[in-house]
C-alpha cells in the first residue's frame, strides 16, 4: 500500500512543519486556508461546472458568525460593538475556547443554510449569469455588512484575543486549519467516488442530459454548494480568530483578493481533480510569498496579470497538462484497434 | 390496454410559424407507437412539448393521468418519461461503464443511497446492458472516442439502465450502419417485450417503423394527417402524397 | 429604520422631490446606458463578457481629469478620452481579448476580471485613491422654489451623451463597418464566408466599446466623482442593464439605463448614500430573479 505510506508521510510533514519552521507558521496556516478555499471552490467550479465568483461571501459570513457567536455568548453584541474598543470587555479562557468550539461549526452550518437559500435562486442561472450573480451576492454581502452598525459597520469588529502566549496561538490556528483541510480532502476523496460525485460530474458535462435522465439536478447542486459553503464558512471562522480584528470590505468580503485567489489556485493546479486544488494552492502561495516583496507596490498589478496569464495560457493547470500527456495515469483507456460494431 | 400518454389538441407556434396545430394522439401502455412525417412536419417539436423543453400554446398533455404540460424537464423525467436525442448526447469524457452508472435511475434513489458508492450489482447491470447493445468490448473506452452509431447505441443502453416507464426515441436508426439496423430493431422490440418499456418512436426509415410499431401517427405541416396500424398507413394515399411532396 | 421612514415621508410630503430624483437619475442613467450599450455590443458581436467595462469608464474619466489638470478645457476631455481609450481598447484587444474569443464563457469573464484588477490598481498607483472630479464652473438652474437644482454642467453632460449615442447608432446603421459588425454579430462564420474580415471587425468593435466607455467616463468626471475602485460598480450596472434589456435591443438598453439610474437615486435617497454600491448590486440580483421567473414560464433557464 504505497498510497497509504504516501498519506502517512504527508501527515507527518503536516504535524512537524510548524515546529520545524516556527518562523513560517503564519505562512503555513495561510497555505492551509488557500487549500481549503480552493478545494471547496473546486467542488462546484471544477466538479460541477458552476463557476462561482462569490464563494468569498461564505468566508466573510463565517467570520462574522464566529464573531457574533463568540461575543454573544458573553456580552450583548450591539453594546460591545457600540463601545468600539472602549469599555472593558474581558473574556476568560473558558469563554474563549467555548466560543471557538461552538462558533466554527456554527459558522459552517449557517453558511451552508445561506448556500441553500441563495442557491435556490442562483442555480437557475447558467454560465456567465451564475458567475456574475454570485459575484453580486458577495459584493452585496460586504456592502450590507458595512452598513450594519450592530456588528460594527464599516469599522469592523474585534474578536477577543488568545488568552495564552502568542506562539501557542499561532500553533493552535495552524492546526485548526490543517485539521479542517485534511477533513475536507478526505471528504472530497470519498464524495467524488459516490453516485453523488458522478451526478455532479454529469451536471458539469451536460446538464440538459442529466435533467433529461431524471437526476435531481437542483437538489444535488444545492447540496454541493452547501458542502462547499460549510467548509469555507468554517475556514472563515478560524480566520476571524486568527486576525482578531477585521472589517467587512477589505478583509471579510475580500472579493478581489481571496475571492479570486481561490479560482486561480484551482486553475493553476487543474480543475475537477482531487489533487489539483491542493497543488495549485501550494504553487500559488509559494509564488506569491516569494515574489510579493519584489514588486514594490505593483503586487496587485502583477496579480491581475498573473490571473490573465493563467486563464489565457494555462487554464487546464498542471493536472490537465498531465492528463493530456499521460492519459493512462488517470485510467483513461485508448482504443488501439480499429473501431468495429 | 390503457393509455399512458394522452396528448389532446396541442398547438405550438414559433413566432408566426405553426409547428403543431391541434394535435391529438395517445400512446398505449406496453406498446410501440410510431410517429412519422416528412422533414419539418413538427415531430421533434411535439416530442419537445411532451418532455417539457418549451411551453405549449394550447391543449393538454397527460402522463399516467397527470397533467405535465406546465412541468419542467427534470420533473417530467423523474416521472419515468425518458427521451433520447436526435443529436446523440452522451458523456464524452467518461468511459462507457461510467456513462451507464450515471444513468442509474436517480429518481428511485433516496438521498442516502445517492451518497453511496456504486455496488457490484450496478456494475453487473451496466455491463449486461452494454452487452445487450453490443458494446461490451468497448466498455472501458472513452465514450467520446466511439463512432456516431456506437454512441447512439450507448445512449440507448443508458436509457434502458434508467428503467423508464416510457422511452421516447428520436430517430434511433439515423446514422447507424444499415447492416446493423435489423439488430437494433430486434433490440428495441426486446426492450419492449422483455423489460416492459413502452416505446414512442420518431422514425424516418419506413421499413423500420412498419416492422415494429403497433400503431403509427403521421404528421404533415404540423397537422395530424393519418393514424392507424402499419398496414393502414402504408396504403393511405395522403401519407404517400405527403412523402412524395404532392402538397 | 426611522431614517428610512422619514425619507419616505419626505417623498410623500413634497412630491416635487420625486421629480428632482427622477431628473437626477435619468441624467446619470444616460451614462450607464452608454457603458451598457458598449457591453451589449461586445457581448453580441464576439461573445465576450467584459468585466473590465467599468474600469474603461473610470480610465476615460482619469484621462479627462488629467487633461484638465494640465490646463486643457474640460469639455475637450470627452473627445480626448474617446481617442485615447480607442487606442487602449485596441491594445487590450490585440494582447488579450483576441485570445479568449473562441474560448468558453468563463474564460473571458475571468480574464477580463483579471484585467479589471490590473487597471484599477494601475490607476490607483498613478492617480491615488482619492475621489476626483472636474469643476466646470458653470451655474446651476433652480426650479420650484429651489427644490430642484439642475447644474448646467449636468445638462451639457446629458446632451453630449445623447450626441455620442446618436453618432454611434447612425454609424452602426449606415456605415460599411457598422453593417459588417451587425453581420458578424448575427453569424460570424457566415460573415467570414462572405468575405468580412472578422478579426478586423472584432478589433474595431472592442476599440469602439472602449472609446464609448472612455467618453462616458469623461462626462461622469464632470458631473459626478470618480475613484480608481469604482469601476466594478459600473461593470455591475452595465450587466444589470444588458440583462434586463437583452442583447441587440437598443431602446431596451436606453430605457433600462434610465430606469436603473432613477432606481439607484431613489434607493440612495431612501436608504442613505452609504448604500449606493449595495443598491447597484441588489438591482442586479432583482433583475436576475425577475428574468429567471420569466424564463421559468417558458420552461427555460437563464443562460
Amino acid at each position: 500500500m504505497s498510497k497509504t505510506l504516501f498519506y502517512i508521510i504527508l501527515g507527518i510533514i503536516t504535524v512537524i512543519a510548524p515546529f520545524a519552521f516556527p518562523a513560517f507558521q503564519t505562512q503555513l496556516a495561510t497555505l492551509w486556508l488557500m487549500i481549503i478555499v480552493a478545494q471547496s471552490w473546486d467542488m462546484t467550479g471544477g466538479q460541477m461546472g458552476y463557476n462561482s465568483l462569490g464563494n468569498i461571501f461564505f468566508y466573510g459570513t463565517g467570520m462574522y458568525v464566529a464573531a457574533v457567536v463568540t461575543i454573544g455568548l458573553v456580552y450583548p453584541v450591539g453594546e460591545y460593538t457600540g463601545a468600539a474598543g472602549g469599555g472593558i470587555y474581558t473574556f476568560t479562557p473558558d469563554e474563549y475556547f467555548l466560543g471557538m468550539a461552538l462558533s466554527i461549526p456554527a459558522a459552517g452550518i449557517f453558511c451552508a443554510l445561506c448556500a441553500f437559500i441563495i442557491g435556490y435562486v442562483t442555480f437557475g442561472l447558467r454560465g456567465p449569469y451564475f458567475a456574475i450573480g454570485t459575484l453580486g451576492v458577495a459584493i452585496a454581502g460586504g456592502e450590507m455588512v458595512s452598513n450594519w452598525d450592530w456588528i460594527g459597520g464599516g469599522q469592523g469588529i474585534s474578536m477577543p484575543s488568545y488568552p495564552y502566549n502568542f506562539d501557542q496561538f499561532k500553533t493552535v490556528i495552524y492546526f485548526l486549519y490543517a485539521i479542517l483541510g485534511i477533513a475536507l480532502f478526505f471528504f472530497c476523496r470519498w464524495l467524488y467516488q459516490t453516485r453523488f460525485g458522478a451526478a455532479i460530474n454529469a451536471i458539469r458535462d451536460d446538464e440538459g442530459k442529466a435533467e433529461a435522465m431524471g437526476i435531481h439536478t437542483m437538489r444535488y447542486k444545492l447540496i454541493a454548494w452547501a458542502i462547499s459553503a460549510f467548509f469555507v464558512g468554517a475556514a472563515g471562522a478560524i480566520s476571524a480568530f486568527q486576525l482578531i480584528h477585521f472589517e467587512p470590505l477589505e478583509t471579510a468580503y475580500q472579493t478581489i483578493n481571496l475571492g479570486i485567489f481561490m479560482v486561480v489556485c484551482v486553475l493553476l493546479g487543474g480543475k475537477g481533480t482531487l489533487w489539483g486544488p491542493v497543488i495549485g494552492a501550494v504553487m500559488f502561495h509559494v509564488f506569491k510569498e516569494l515574489t510579493w516583496n519584489y514588486f514594490l507596490g505593483w503586487q496587485w498589478v502583477a496579480l491581475g496579470a498573473l490571473i490573465v496569464v493563467v486563464v489565457v495560457f494555462f487554464q487546464d493547470g498542471l493536472m490537465g497538462y498531465l492528463k493530456y500527456k499521460r492519459p493512462e495515469w488517470f485510467g483513461i483507456a485508448v482504443d488501439t484497434k480499429e473501431a468495429k460494431v | 390496454m390503457s393509455t399512458i400518454i394522452d396528448v389532446s389538441s396541442v398547438s405550438k407556434s414559433y413566432g408566426g410559424v405553426k409547428a403543431n396545430t391541434d394535435i391529438s394522439l395517445t400512446v398505449e401502455t406496453g406498446g410501440i407507437t410510431g410517429l412519422i412525417g416528412p422533414n419539418g412536419s413538427g415531430k421533434t417539436t411535439l416530442f419537445n412539448s411532451i418532455v417539457g423543453y418549451h411551453p405549449i400554446d394550447e391543449g393538454s398533455i397527460k402522463f399516467e393521468g397527470q397533467e405535465i404540460s406546465k412541468k419542467l424537464v427534470p420533473e417530467i423525467a423523474r416521472l419515468g418519461l425518458l427521451r433520447t436525442f436526435q443529436q446523440t448526447r452522451i458523456y464524452g469524457e467518461m468511459n462507457c461503464v461510467e456513462n451507464m452508472l450515471i444513468s442509474l435511475p436517480h429518481r428511485k434513489l433516496s438521498l442516502t443511497d445517492a451518497f453511496k458508492k456504486n455496488t457490484r450489482a450496478d456494475r453487473d447491470k451496466a455491463e449486461q446492458f452494454l452487452d445487450f447493445v453490443g458494446l461490451y468490448e468497448k466498455r472501458f473506452l472513452q465514450a467520446g472516442s466511439l463512432s456516431f452509431g456506437q454512441q447512439k447505441l450507448l445512449e440507448f443502453a443508458m436509457a434502458l439502465m434508467n428503467e423508464p416507464t416510457v422511452l421516447l426515441l428520436d430517430e434511433p436508426t439515423a446514422g447507424i450502419n444499415p447492416t446493423l439496423i435489423n439488430g437494433l430493431i430486434d433490440r428495441l422490440k426486446r426492450a419492449n417485450s422483455e423489460f416492459g418499456i413502452t416505446l414512442f418512436i420518431i422514425e424516418h426509415n419506413m421499413r423500420v417503423i412498419m416492422n415494429m410499431a403497433d400503431k403509427i401517427y403521421c404528421l404533415a405541416h404540423g397537422e395530424m394527417l393519418a393514424e392507424g396500424t402499419p398496414a393502414e398507413i402504408q396504403d393511405d394515399q395522403r401519407v404517400i402524397d405527403a412523402y412524395l411532396g404532392a402538397h | 429604520m426611522d431614517q428610512i421612514l422619514f425619507n419616505l415621508g419626505l417623498l410623500a410630503e413634497y412630491p416635487v422631490v420625486n421629480l428632482k430624483i427622477i431628473i437626477d437619475g435619468v441624467m446619470i442613467g444616460a451614462l450607464f446606458a452608454l457603458a451598457a450599450y458598449g457591453l451589449a455590443l461586445v457581448w453580441g458581436v464576439m461573445n465576450v463578457k467584459n468585466l473590465a467595462q467599468g474600469d474603461f469608464v473610470i480610465a476615460g474619466g482619469y484621462v479627462a481629469w488629467w487633461g484638465a489638470q494640465q490646463g486643457m478645457h474640460p469639455l475637450l476631455g470627452v473627445p480626448a478620452a474617446f481617442i485615447l481609450m480607442w487606442g487602449l481598447g485596441w491594445v487590450v484587444y490585440k494582447l488579450l481579448i483576441t485570445r479568449v474569443i473562441e474560448r468558453d464563457l468563463f474564460t473571458s469573464l475571468l480574464a477580463t476580471f483579471g484585467l479589471a484588477i490590473m487597471m484599477a490598481q494601475i490607476m490607483n498607483l498613478m492617480f491615488g485613491s482619492d475621489t476626483q472630479s472636474i469643476n466646470l464652473g458653470y451655474e446651476t438652474l433652480y426650479f420650484a422654489d429651489g427644490l430642484i437644482d439642475v447644474p448646467i454642467a449636468k445638462l451639457i453632460g446629458v446632451c453630449m451623451a445623447a450626441g455620442l449615442a446618436a453618432g454611434v447608432i447612425t454609424f452602426m446603421k449606415y456605415s460599411r463597418m457598422g453593417q459588417a459588425i451587425r453581420a458578424t454579430a448575427q453569424d460570424s462564420r457566415a460573415a467570414r464566408v462572405m468575405g468580412i474580415d472578422t478579426e478586423k471587425v472584432y478589433a474595431f468593435t472592442f476599440s469602439l466599446n472602449s472609446a464609448i466607455c472612455g467618453a462616458a467616463g469623461a462626462i461622469i468626471v464632470m458631473v459626478w466623482v470618480i475613484q480608481p475602485f469604482y469601476g466594478i460598480t459600473y461593470s455591475v450596472r452595465a450587466f444589470v442593464i444588458v440583462t434586463a434589456a437583452g442583447l441587440g435591443n437598443l431602446p431596451g438598453v436606453i430605457t433600462a439605463g434610465l430606469g436603473i439610474g432613477a432606481a439607484e437615486q431613489y434607493g440612495s435617497h431612501i436608504f442613505g448614500i452609504g448604500y449606493q454600491q449595495a443598491i447597484a448590486v441588489i438591482l442586479l440580483l432583482l433583475v436576475l430573479v425577475w428574468r429567471l421567473s420569466q424564463q421559468r414560464k417558458n420552461r427555460q433557464v437563464l443562460k
